[in-house]
C-alpha cells in the first residue's frame, strides 16, 4: 500500500445520505479477479443513461471535476454490501480522500487497508465544505499527521484510529505487521478447546 | 469478581490475542465465496504465503452462479473465471469447499448454520456483510473486506477497535401472520439505516427467545441493515437442539463441554449497554418496502408517505429521489401496488420455514398471469429437503419456477436480473436502486407477503388471506 500523508487537491460534493456500495460500485461489475479496473465504472448508475452514454446532469461527469481528490459526501458514506472494491473504484477514479459525517464501519475498515483516507467531521464542517465546493477550484487540505482538515474559512481537527494512521503514513503490510506477534497468535491457538470445530471432515471422528 | 458483561463482551474477551485498541482477535471460523476472495489468495500467493488454518476455512460458490441448467456449465466468462479462481485456490490451499456440484453447496450464510459449522461463542468472518446472520447462534460474526480477507487466511486473526453495544429489547408476541422479516424490517425503520454504526446489536426479550432459529437468522442478517458491525442473540434451548447432530456439531464429550460453554454465553443481569432500542412485537403488522433502502418501509395497510413527512432535509431529499426511482406517488395505496416479479429466496429468507410459509399461501392458488415468479433455495440442502415434503409441486403447480441455490436475484450478479423499469416483491436484504438490476424496482417483503402478491399480482395483507 502506498504511503499517505497530506492531501491537497479540489473537492468533488456529493451532497446525498447513505450513499450504498452498491452505488459506488455497482454488482456488474465485481466479476473481476483483479484489484484494478474499477475506476470508471465508479456510480455507474448514476453516471450513466440506459444505453450506457455518460449522463451530462452528474457532477462526475463534469470536465471541470476531473481532478478532484476529495469527494466530500453526506452522512453514512459506503453502507451496505462488504465489496472493497468500493474504496478501490473511489481510489482509481482519481479520489484520495473522501471526507463525510459519518462512514459505514466495513467502508472505513476497507478503506484504510487499501490506502482511502476517510475522514469524519461534523455535518456544519461537512456542509460548509460542500458550499465551498460548489466551485470546482476550491481547495482542501487534509493532514492525518496532525489530523486536521483546512480550507476557506475553515479549520477542522479530526478522529482517526491509531493503528490505521500509522498504516497509511507508513503505507505497510497489514499482515507483515500482524505476523510480529506470530508467537501470541500460536500461544491463543494453544488455549482453544478441544470441542470448537474444525472444516475438515477426516479430522473430524 | 469481574465486572458484569454482555454476551458481547464475553465472546469478545475470549478472542483476544493482542489487548490493544484496536484489538487483535483470533477468528473461528473463515467463510469465503467467489466474489471477495480472488484478490486475497493473489496476495497472499504473490507474498509467498500460506493459508494458517486451512481446518478453520471452509468455502461454498453463491455469489455469481446460474440457478438454472448448471449442467451447461457457466456461460457467463467472468463469473466462470471467478469460480474457477476459486475452486483452484481452495486446492492449493487445502481448503473444503462445497463447489457446484456438492450437494451441500450452497448461500454462504445458509451453509455454514446447516452443516453445524455455525456455533455459539465462535467469532465468524466473511467477505460478506451479511455474515451477521451467524450471531443468532450466539456467535460474533461480521463482514469483512477483501485485504482483510487475505489477513485472515494468512493468519486467523483480524484486527477490530472494539465497537459498542446496542440493546434492542423486544417485548410482547408476534402477531400471528406477521414474520420475523416483519420485526426486523419494523426494527429498521425505528433505529435507521445507520441506527447502529459502531455497535453490536444484542436482540433480546421474551419474542426473540419465541423465535425459531431460522427466525433468528431473518433477525441477525438483517443487522447489517441498520448499520450494526454484528447482531447476536444469547443461545439457548432452541439453538442447542438445532445444531445437535449436525454434520461438523461436536459429539460425545466433546458435546457435553460444548453445551457447558454454551450456556455461559448470556449478558449478565446487571450489565449495562450503551445504548437501548425498545419494540414492542405485538403491535407489528407485515411491512413493505416502498422506497430505495431498508429503513424506506410502512405497513401493508398504509400508504406510499410523502417526502414532507420526513423534518431532516437530508432525508427529504433522499425520499424524493427515491420516489422518482420507484416511480410512486405519495398517498398510493400499498395494495394498489402491482409487481411484475416474485423474487423468494435470498440469506435473508430462503431456508425451509420461509419456503414452506410461502407455499402455505400459495397452495391450490395460482401465480397471477402477469407475474413473473421464482423459488431460489438457499442450499441444495434445502432444495432437497423441499422437495422430501413435496413443496416444489406446490411452486411449480401454483406456476413458480424451482431453481437450484444461489444469492440469484438478491443481487443479480447472476443471470436472475430483474429488468430495468420492473418491479419485484423481493424476500431479500436490501432494496437499494439497482441492486436486482439496473433499473429494477425492489420492494421487500416476508415470505408469506411475496407469495400473496404472486397470486394476487399486487400487495394485499397476508393476515386477511391466511384467516381465509
Amino acid at each position: 500500500m502506498k504511503a499517505v500523508s497530506t492531501i491537497s487537491g479540489t473537492m468533488l460534493p456529493l451532497d446525498r445520505a447513505d450513499v450504498d456500495t452498491d452505488q459506488i460500485i455497482p454488482q456488474q461489475f465485481l466479476k473481476r479477479i483483479e484489484r484494478d479496473g474499477y475506476g470508471e465504472f465508479l456510480f455507474y448508475n448514476w453516471a450513466h443513461t440506459d444505453d450506457g452514454t455518460p449522463s451530462s446532469d452528474f457532477i462526475i461527469n463534469d470536465p471541470a471535476r476531473r481532478g478532484a481528490k476529495v469527494l466530500v459526501a453526506g452522512p453514512n458514506f459506503g453502507c451496505g454490501s462488504s465489496r472493497e472494491h468500493a474504496p478501490w473504484a473511489i481510489q482509481q477514479w482519481g479520489f484520495e480522500a473522501v471526507i463525510t459525517p459519518s462512514a459505514a464501519d466495513i467502508f472505513r475498515n476497507n478503506s484504510s487497508f487499501s490506502g482511502l483516507l476517510v475522514v469524519e467531521l461534523a455535518q456544519d464542517a461537512v456542509n460548509r465544505l460542500i458550499e465551498l465546493a460548489s466551485s470546482p477550484s476550491a481547495e482542501v487540505r487534509i493532514d492525518l499527521e496532525s489530523q486536521t482538515v483546512t480550507a476557506d474559512g475553515l479549520e477542522e481537527r479530526f478522529e482517526f484510529d491509531p493503528t490505521a494512521k500509522e498504516r497509511l503514513l507508513q503505507g505497510l503490510d497489514g499482515v507483515g505487521v500482524t505476523l510480529t506477534h506470530a508467537d501470541t497468535i500460536a500461544a491463543h491457538e494453544a488455549t482453544r478447546a478441544a470441542h470448537l470445530p474444525v472444516t475438515i471432515e477426516a479430522s473430524h471422528t | 469478581m469481574t465486572a458484569p458483561r454482555t454476551l458481547f463482551e464475553k465472546v469478545w474477551d475470549g478472542h483476544i490475542v493482542v489487548d490493544s485498541d484496536p484489538t487483535l482477535l483470533y477468528a473461528d471460523l473463515h467463510l469465503v465465496h467467489e466474489v471477495t476472495s480472488p484478490q486475497s489468495f493473489a496476495g497472499l500467493n504473490a507474498s509467498g504465503r500460506k493459508v494458517r488454518r486451512p481446518d478453520l476455512t471452509v468455502a461454498t460458490v453463491d455469489h455469481g452462479i446460474p440457478t438454472t441448467g448448471r449442467a451447461l456449465g457457466i456461460r457467463d466468462p467472468l463469473s466462470k473465471k471467478q469460480i474457477d479462481a476459486l475452486v483452484q485456490n481452495c486446492l492449493d490451499h487445502q481448503i473444503t469447499m462445497f463447489g457446484l456440484d456438492d450437494p451441500r453447496q450452497g448461500i454462504v450464510h445458509v451453509v455454514g448454520p446447516e452443516q453445524g459449522l455455525t456455533q455459539p461463542g465462535l467469532l465468524i468472518v466473511c467477505g460478506d456483510s451479511h455474515t451477521s446472520t451467524h450471531g443468532a447462534f450466539g456467535a460474533l460474526a461480521f463482514g469483512i473486506g477483501t485485504t482483510e480477507v487475505e489477513h485472515v487466511l494468512a493468519t486467523q486473526t483480524i484486527w477490530q477497535a472494539k465497537p459498542q453495544t446496542m440493546a434492542v429489547e423486544v417485548e410482547g408476541a408476534l402477531p400471528w401472520g406477521v414474520a420475523a422479516k416483519d420485526l426486523i424490517l419494523g426494527i429498521i425503520a425505528q433505529i435507521g439505516v445507520s441506527g447502529g454504526t459502531r455497535h453490536v446489536i444484542e436482540y433480546r426479550g421474551q419474542a426473540i427467545h419465541d423465535l425459531t432459529m431460522e427466525q433468528r437468522m431473518t433477525i441477525c442478517n438483517m443487522s447489517i441493515e441498520g448499520g450494526a458491525r454484528a447482531g447476536m442473540i444469547a443461545p439457548d434451548e432452541v439453538t442447542i437442539r438445532y445444531i445437535e447432530g449436525r454434520p461438523f456439531a461436536p459429539k460425545g464429550k466433546r458435546w457435553d463441554e460444548a453445551v457447558e460453554t454454551w450456556e455461559s454465553l448470556v449478558t449478565d443481569s446487571d450489565a449495562v449497554f450503551d445504548k437501548v432500542a425498545g419494540i414492542d412485537a405485538a403491535r407489528l403488522v407485515p411491512h413493505v418496502s416502498w422506497g430505495v433502502n431498508p429503513a424506506q418501509t410502512v405497513p401493508v395497510t398504509g400508504q406510499v408517505p410523502s417526502p414532507d413527512s420526513y423534518d431532516d432535509p437530508l432525508q427529504r431529499d433522499a425520499a424524493v429521489r427515491a420516489l422518482e426511482y420507484m416511480a410512486l406517488r405519495p398517498g398510493t395505496p400499498m395494495f394498489d401496488i402491482a409487481v411484475d416479479h416474485v423474487f423468494l429466496g435470498s440469506c435473508t429468507n430462503g431456508r425451509i420455514e420461509d419456503l414452506r410459509a410461502a407455499a402455505k399461501v400459495i397452495e391450490g392458488r395460482k401465480v397471477d398471469s402477469r407475474v413473473s415468479a421464482v423459488v431460489v433455495p438457499g442450499s441444495m440442502q434445502v432444495k432437497a429437503q423441499a422437495e422430501a415434503e413435496g413443496l416444489h409441486d406446490v411452486f411449480e403447480s401454483a406456476g413458480f419456477s424451482w431453481r437450484d441455490a444461489g444469492c440469484s436475484s438478491c443481487l443479480a450478479m447472476n443471470p436472475d436480473v430483474i429488468p430495468s423499469g420492473e418491479r419485484c416483491a423481493s424476500t431479500s436484504n436490501r432494496n437499494y436502486e439497482g441492486r436486482q438490476g439496473r433499473g429494477a424496482r425492489t420492494h421487500l417483503v416476508s415470505p408469506a407477503m411475496a407469495a400473496a402478491a404472486a397470486v394476487a399480482g399486487h400487495f394485499v395483507d397476508v393476515r386477511e388471506w391466511e384467516a381465509s
